[in-house]
């Protein structure tokens, strides 16, 4: 044990002098975060669409629009909602201050409590297509609705030719009291979502960090390459205390790599990683995952040059079909399944599992995946790697 | 390059008593046997050379004393002990400088002193003795806090034989420690050797170079093609070839030629042909020299100069295999 410490503790020493691998440990991946989550933070969280209502109508369909469609998504701070009149209004969408404008026209109540046709004005800014089809799509859902409320009465009328003005009321304040056409759901997986800065943080620490354990157990290729392998082996060491002391040293920069960039983007970036235990245990398997693939790499390659450019293929191939990059668990597909054969993709499940009330115990999934990953490359890679151990 | 030979026994002197012991070592990498049925002693305070051109099997025999690799067949006993690569008690007793300059060039020289002190398990303050004591064997005490990447070629050397050194071990081998050193550093390769030996510290060492071997070694063992195929201190193999000498014939013209005429002289024992120089051993110069030349003059070869020296261990190595040694 003591022999794999000193071995440990001098590649350490190595690093540390080596600017290139604390660029590539450290500075690099909290630079690309920042600039990953500047570039898609803003679209990933978008800003409320800003939206005006133009009722001159004036009677109870074009308020309950206003107060209970759009009221509720104003609560759910998707629209933002105020009062104008035409002109106005107007004027506002075409200089770009409103994404777009409702109009409902005067007339509009009377014109659906009987059968004449109704028409809702959607007045959307060319420069916010987005915001007009939002705009557009909450109109024609809540037309529908009102349609389905005048075909609801129509219907009673024609079955029940003798039905009274108040019951008929009565019929058609009822549809129009059902829920609000448009809402949104408030799905369980959109609060278990990280958010952009956090997502692209914790993507791209978990991607460099196949490139961080490298400088550990590839290191034996350094060594024998170099000549001090032999050094070592005709020292009294134990070739297990070797291999030991190599895992140690991947062990050990992916640890302190990972925490430092958890660290950094929690106070540089607003990064929000969830409870602090559920964050270690997650980096810790993620830890021992990643060095098990690299175990791997180390024990196929024959050269340093070899090592790095394989090291180097694994770690982007399994970095972007892992999501590290691009959030492609939430995609629905194929590659969503692919995923899952990577450990980037269970460090930010197991990452997304801790965002808003989660705990330690929701984690617990994706560290037990991380450490079977990290089992079964660590025993494909011992099985192997004892050739490298050699002179 | 055209070659005879004559074939010696080699013969094996035990000393007493023997810090290495080495018996019937055989190694082979497949097909190929880089060692085959070697044995060999060294005795306490005692410099051994092991001499042979590149590819001989020096390397693969220091290999298997040192614990780095495992022998086919046969012994290896350092200090009453079996060595293998397990043998982690034995391999605190030798001390191991590999051909390769085998540093950490980011460590500074101390550092890696350092390292090294603490696989063989010196104390803290021991390692810092012993750090200081090595450094300065090798004159390299004003360098030590440098990394070992701005040293030269030199004093990489240096420190490289400095880690051998570090734990005290018993028995120090060296392989090809001098290789690629400007001469004023292999002087003081050479000094620190000889100063070692005299404290009582066993010395293996292979070297291709045979003024290294003559200056230090008290006993040498001749090794081609994986065989010993002789041993004894340098005087007494320059003495198995009798009152022998060479002829160093620089020529013109067809020098193949030139050597299968020398080749039919009785007067001649050996004779090497490389690029435009003819080596020739002879039992005496004085009477060979003239048939020697004018056996050249009959060809169509012409003699430039020509220098006769007295036999050392590269005339032994061409006697007894044809080849010479920086073949």
């Amino acid at each position: 044990m003591a022999a794999s410490l000193d071995i440990a503790g001098k590649d350490l020493r190595q690093r540390l002098r080596d600017r290139s691998a604390i660029m590539l440990a450290i500075v690099v991946p909290l630079a690309l975060a920042a600039i990953f989550g500047l570039l898609f933070g803003s679209a990933a969280t978008p800003r409320p669409f800003d939206y005006a209502v133009v009722d001159q109508d004036g009677g109870p369909i074009a308020e309950a629009f206003t107060t209970d469609v759009l009221g509720f998504l104003e609560g759910e701070e998707i629209v933002t909602v105020e009062a104008m009149e035409e002109e106005e209004a107007r004027e506002a969408v075409r200089v770009g201050d409103l994404d777009a404008a409702f109009v409902f026209p005067a007339g509009f109540s009377d014109s659906v409590a009987s059968d004449d046709p109704v028409e809702v004005r959607v007045v959307g800014s060319v420069d916010s297509p987005t915001g007009t089809d939002v705009a557009r799509s909450i109109a024609r859902a809540y037309v529908a609705d009102l349609n389905a409320a005048r075909v609801a009465v129509a219907a009673v009328v024609h079955q029940s030719p003798g039905t009274s003005d108040e019951e008929l009321s009565a019929i058609a304040e009822q549809v129009a009291s059902a829920p609000p056409p448009v809402a949104l759901d408030d799905v369980s997986a959109g609060a278990r979502v990280l958010d952009a800065k956090t997502y692209y943080a914790a993507g791209i620490a978990v991607f460099f960090l196949l490139f961080t354990v490298q400088f550990g157990v590839s290191s034996l290729i350094d060594e024998r390459s170099n000549g001090t392998l032999a050094r070592l082996l005709a020292a009294p060491v134990r070739r297990s205390s070797i291999l030991a002391g190599k895992l140690l040293t991947s062990v050990a920069l992916g640890v302190v790599s990972l925490t430092v960039l958890v660290v950094a983007t929690t106070l540089l970036l607003g990064a929000e990683w969830g409870d602090p235990l559920g964050v270690a245990l997650l980096v810790i398997a993620g830890v021992l995952a990643g060095t098990g693939v690299t175990s791997i790499v180390a024990s196929l390659a024959k050269t340093p040059e070899q090592a790095g450019s394989w090291g180097a293929v694994v770690a982007v191939t399994l970095g972007l079909l892992g999501g590290a990059f691009f959030p492609i668990q939430q995609s629905g597909s194929v590659l969503a399944t692919a995923s899952l054969i990577t450990p980037h993709a269970w460090f930010l499940r197991g990452l997304g599992s801790l965002v808003g009330d989660g705990t330690v115990t929701d984690a617990l999934p994706a560290v037990g995946a991380l450490l079977l990953f990290a089992l079964v490359t660590g025993a494909i890679a011992m099985a192997r790697i004892g050739r490298v151990v050699a002179p | 390059m055209n070659v005879s030979t004559t074939g010696v026994e080699p013969e094996v002197q035990v000393p007493t008593p023997p810090i290495l012991t080495c018996a019937n070592l055989r190694k082979a990498f497949g097909d190929l046997v880089a060692v085959d049925d070697v044995s060999f002693a060294i005795g306490a305070g005692e410099t051994y050379g092991l001499l042979g051109p590149n590819g001989a099997g020096k390397t693969t025999i220091i290999s298997m004393v040192a614990g780095v690799l495992d022998a086919d067949a046969g012994d290896i006993d350092v200090g009453g002990q079996r060595m293998h690569p397990g043998a982690l008690e034995v391999k605190g007793q030798i001390g191991y400088v590999p051909q390769d300059i085998a540093l950490y060039p980011d460590l500074t020289g101390k550092e890696n002193l350092r390292f090294f002190a603490s696989l063989y398990h010196l104390r803290r303050r021991e390692a810092a003795e012993r750090t200081a004591e090595v450094l300065d064997v090798v004159g390299l005490t004003d360098r030590a806090d440098d990394q070992v990447k701005t040293y030269s070629g030199g004093m990489k050397r240096r420190i490289n034989i400095a880690i051998g050194l570090i734990h005290q071990p018993r028995l120090l081998i060296l392989d090809e420690p001098t290789v690629g050193v400007d001469p004023q550093s292999r002087n003081s390769i050479l000094e620190s050797i000889e100063h070692l030996s005299a404290g009582g510290m066993a010395v293996l060492y292979t070297t291709h170079y045979m003024e290294e071997a003559e200056r230090l070694c008290d006993r040498v063992g001749i090794v081609d093609l994986g065989h010993l195929i002789a041993e004894g201190p340098p005087r007494d193999l320059t003495a198995r070839l009798g009152a022998a000498e060479h002829i160093v014939l620089s020529v013109d013209g067809d020098v193949e030629q030139a050597q299968r005429a020398i080749d039919e002289l009785p007067a001649v024992t050996t004779s090497t042909a490389e690029s435009e120089t003819i080596d020739v051993l002879v039992a005496s110069a004085e009477s060979a020299l003239p048939q020697v030349m004018q056996a050249v003059s009959a060809t169509e070869a012409s003699i430039r100069s020509v220098v006769v020296q007295e036999p050392d261990l590269e005339a032994v190595f061409l006697h007894l295999t044809g080849k010479r040694l920086r073949d």
